[in-house]
């Protein structure tokens, strides 16, 4: 008998009350974890939260993606706390995590670092544990021998790109391994957000991760849809549909076009870079914003599209589907590109199930996981998209997975926007209900995007947990760089195309 | 190779003729320069200043002001507003040379960028080179500033160019409230720029912390580390108001001759009157 079997169910975009969260001594949580885990189940999310001065409460949310069911236990933190990452290695961020934000010794943890180098969230009073070390200063793994040198990369890149400190440790060009150091898009906003929801919360979630818009709002309104027990109208469960949509054609568009640039093939990355520009006006056909600010809100949303709207959309999409088609296809057909795109920053198909990576990553490794599937919910509880997925694990498989989904997701609006029901597309949220749990799980254009939301006695933000999808996928960075050439690294990165901001919240 | 040759004959010319012909079309529910009707307001009123999310609005003496520079354009106050006098209008020239322009009320000119002086546009010649620091912010002005680099903006055009060495720059483009985890890296990044060099600030964030604002973990955006010669607004700014701003600077576009496209009939397409060398036409 598994024990994951008999916690609590909850289905994505649900709340349930904390009464019925089961409340595990700590070995019988952490068993709970590794049988869950070893029965192909995956750690969405994992996190401290101090219910009461000095009594610090860590929650699990376990997804079982065949069954589409989420199931949560908690247990309460002692002074100690043996890691699990040694038998369980997808738990790694997040224990780190929880060590900087909570100040909890967490013992056997082989690389307990930083994180994102900020003072901790809820202090532990003890002052060696709630040291802050300075950005990039940690201990980072180091290979030794003759000729083994180290190249020192960031936080300042040489493009337009947001900051991130690399290290690899390189025997002539060839990598041993890279490490990353991240936090300098901390910004503290899962701080910010204890005590709300108000005023800034819905701009917080707009700005998770600038180019995730759309997913993470749509993932903050789903929980306090959730908690307030709010049915949104059809048309507006469409347009959020059609939103979430755009937003994955534009990035992934672009993401083509941006691997083209990094294997020097230039006709491909002028005109992906242009049609990104495409996709993105037609979200700002939509609110006005081209990355969909202001579209998305508790209860609904906010702009209504006209009929002529909905038309001109219509004739964008196809005038813009041809032409990424064409340039797209140039990828496939060239032998210059295919040859830096096959073989390069290949990861198994066992180190993303054991990492529990998600998104294109993912599905590039032959996985069907997909939250619009597998967590079904809005529109996608009605509509379903295929699933696109490749095998190899390679770069040339991360775009061609893009690519796909491209496909998929240009049929899928064009017959959202024929089909618009009618109705209106907003109505009050009422006061959330208190001394609940949300989660709301969104498949983002990254992979999954989790936001969990305890509500205290008052209906308040106890606490309100994120996971971007990136926050999976990191390390799967740096292990396509093992083995692989320095020279690689522009285009291996390009493929897993991670948020920084996202990562460092 | 054929088939090369195909798209690049089918995909056609796709850089806009802005600034020398129309701007590119904005979309219907685009927002930008507030506008206010100051006749409206009912006494003693406060509900668009207690709506916004980064108080940008104070009212004083019944007098509205709005600080462009912590705007989101999120129009939460002109939803509040119970007469309709605040108005987003589709005035997308934004940016400014002096922190206090962003400041705009019921009356008055909205204030324009002026170009940079001459001793250092000469200095800077027809070329004008950027290092670009993220510090903090949501990476969508990182978006919509490498949009200009594509072929529809083409901002090579204009001589202006990112590089990759703050060595080679001619000042900075930051985005980003400057998170405290940044700060080192934006000064150490500054002090490795030659003089003279000039600094932008892109977005509600660089300006003043946007959404972050108070939070611990940033400052309080880019003229909080490092002085700031052109202030850009927006969250993120459309990239035609950064590349107004940018153009403004470099003196390509001249604020003074320049029409108000919010008061114009065919409100965001109509031409804009450009101050070019007729070398360049």
């Amino acid at each position: 008998m598994n024990q994951a079997d008999s916690l609590p169910l909850l289905g994505a975009g649900r709340a349930i009350s904390r009464r019925l969260i089961p409340d595990l001594a700590l070995d019988n949580f952490q068993q709970v974890i590794l049988d869950a885990v070893r029965t192909g189940r995956r750690v969405a999310s994992l996190f401290g939260s101090l219910e009461a001065p000095d009594r610090l409460r860590l929650y699990v949310v376990l997804a079982d993606d065949t069954q589409s069911i989420l199931r949560v236990a908690s247990t309460l933190a002692g002074r100690h706390y043996p890691s699990l990452t040694p038998r369980c290695p997808q738990v790694h961020l997040f224990e780190r995590e929880i060590a900087e934000q909570c100040g909890l010794d967490i013992v056997g943890h082989p690389w307990l670092k930083p994180l994102r180098f900020h003072p901790p969230l809820f202090p532990s009073g003890r002052p060696g544990n709630d040291r802050v070390a300075p950005p990039g200063v940690m201990d980072f793994y180091q290979v030794r021998g003759e000729e083994v040198h180290e190249v020192a990369v960031g936080p300042v890149h040489a493009g337009v790109i947001e900051p991130g400190h690399f290290r690899f440790q390189c025997h002539g060009e060839v990598v041993f391994h890279l490490e990353m150091a991240l936090g300098y898009q901390h910004r503290g906003v899962e701080q910010a957000l204890l005590g709300g929801p108000n005023h800034r919360t819905i701009h917080y979630a707009e700005t998770l991760a600038g180019d995730t818009t759309i997913g993470h709002a749509t993932a903050y309104c789903q929980v306090l849809e959730a908690l307030a027990r709010k049915q949104k109208s059809p048309r507006a469960q469409s347009i959020r549909g059609i939103a979430l949509e755009l937003e994955r054609l534009a990035n992934h568009v672009g993401d083509l076009g941006a691997l083209s640039g990094d294997v020097g093939f230039l006709p491909t990355a002028s005109y992906c870079g242009r049609l990104r520009g495409e996709f993105l006006n037609m979200t700002a056909a939509l609110c006005g914003s081209r990355f969909g600010r202001g579209l998305i809100r508790p209860g609904g949303v906010r702009f209504d599209p006209a009929t002529c709207t909905v038309n001109d959309l219509l004739a964008k999409l196809d005038i813009c589907g041809r032409q990424t088609r064409q340039a797209v296809e140039l990828l496939w057909n060239s032998s210059s590109v295919m040859a830096r795109f096959e073989g390069i920053g290949p990861v198994t198909r066992r180190a993303v199930v054991e990492l529990g990576m998600v998104g294109p990553v993912a599905r590039a490794c032959g996985l069907t996981r997909d939250a619009r599937q597998d967590h079904p919910s809005g529109l996608f509880r009605f509509i379903h998209i295929p699933v696109s997925s490749w095998d190899g694990g390679d770069v040339f498989a991360r775009a061609y997975v893009r690519w796909l989904e491209i496909q998929r997701s240009l049929d899928f609006v064009r017959t959202q926007l024929r089909s618009l029901p009618p109705g209106t597309i907003s109505s009050p949220v009422g006061n959330l209900a208190p001394d609940h749990l949300a989660v709301a799980l969104v498949e983002g254009w990254r992979g999954e995007i989790c936001h969990l939301a305890l509500t205290d006695a008052a209906g308040r933000f106890e606490r309100y947990k994120v996971v971007d999808p990136s926050f999976h996928n990191w390390m799967g960075l740096a292990l396509a760089m093992r083995g692989g050439q320095i020279s690689d690294f522009p285009l291996c990165n390009k493929s897993f195309s991670l948020s920084y901001c996202g990562h460092d919240l | 190779m054929f088939d090369i040759v195909k798209a690049r004959f089918q995909q056609g010319h796709q850089t806009m003729a802005y600034p020398d012909g129309a701007p590119p079309a904005l979309a219907p529910h685009f927002r930008a320069r507030p506008v206010f009707d100051a006749a409206r307001c009912p006494d003693s009123c406060d509900l668009c200043a207690q709506a916004c999310p980064t108080r940008a609005i104070t009212i004083a003496a019944g007098r509205i002001e709005l600080d462009l520079g912590r705007c989101l354009f999120c129009v939460d106050c002109a939803e509040a507003c119970p007469t309709g006098a605040i108005q987003y209008s589709r005035d997308y020239r934004l940016a400014v040379r002096r922190r206090a322009d962003l400041l705009v009320g019921p009356d008055g000119e909205p204030a324009l960028a002026a170009a940079l002086d001459d001793k250092l546009r000469k200095l800077l010649g027809r070329s004008l080179k950027l290092r670009v620091v993220s510090a903090g912010g949501c990476n969508a002005c990182e978006a919509d500033v490498n949009v200009l680099t594509t072929i529809g903006w083409d901002l090579g055009r204009f001589g202006i160019d990112f590089v990759a060495s703050p060595r080679h720059a001619d000042g900075l483009l930051i985005t980003g409230p400057v998170t405290r985890n940044m700060k080192s890296a934006l000064v150490q990044t500054y002090d490795a720029v030659p003089g003279p060099k000039i600094v932008i600030a892109i977005g509600a964030c660089a300006i003043s912390g946007g959404p972050y604002r108070d939070h611990p973990q940033v400052h309080h955006g880019a003229d909080s580390i490092v002085p700031v010669d052109l202030f850009v607004p927006g969250c993120p700014p459309h990239p035609l108001t950064i590349l107004d701003g940018l153009l403004r600077l470099i003196g390509r576009i001249d604020g003074r001759r320049n029409p108000d496209p919010s008061r114009s009939p065919a409100a965001g397409v109509n031409r804009e009157k450009i101050d070019v060398p007729s070398d360049e036409r």
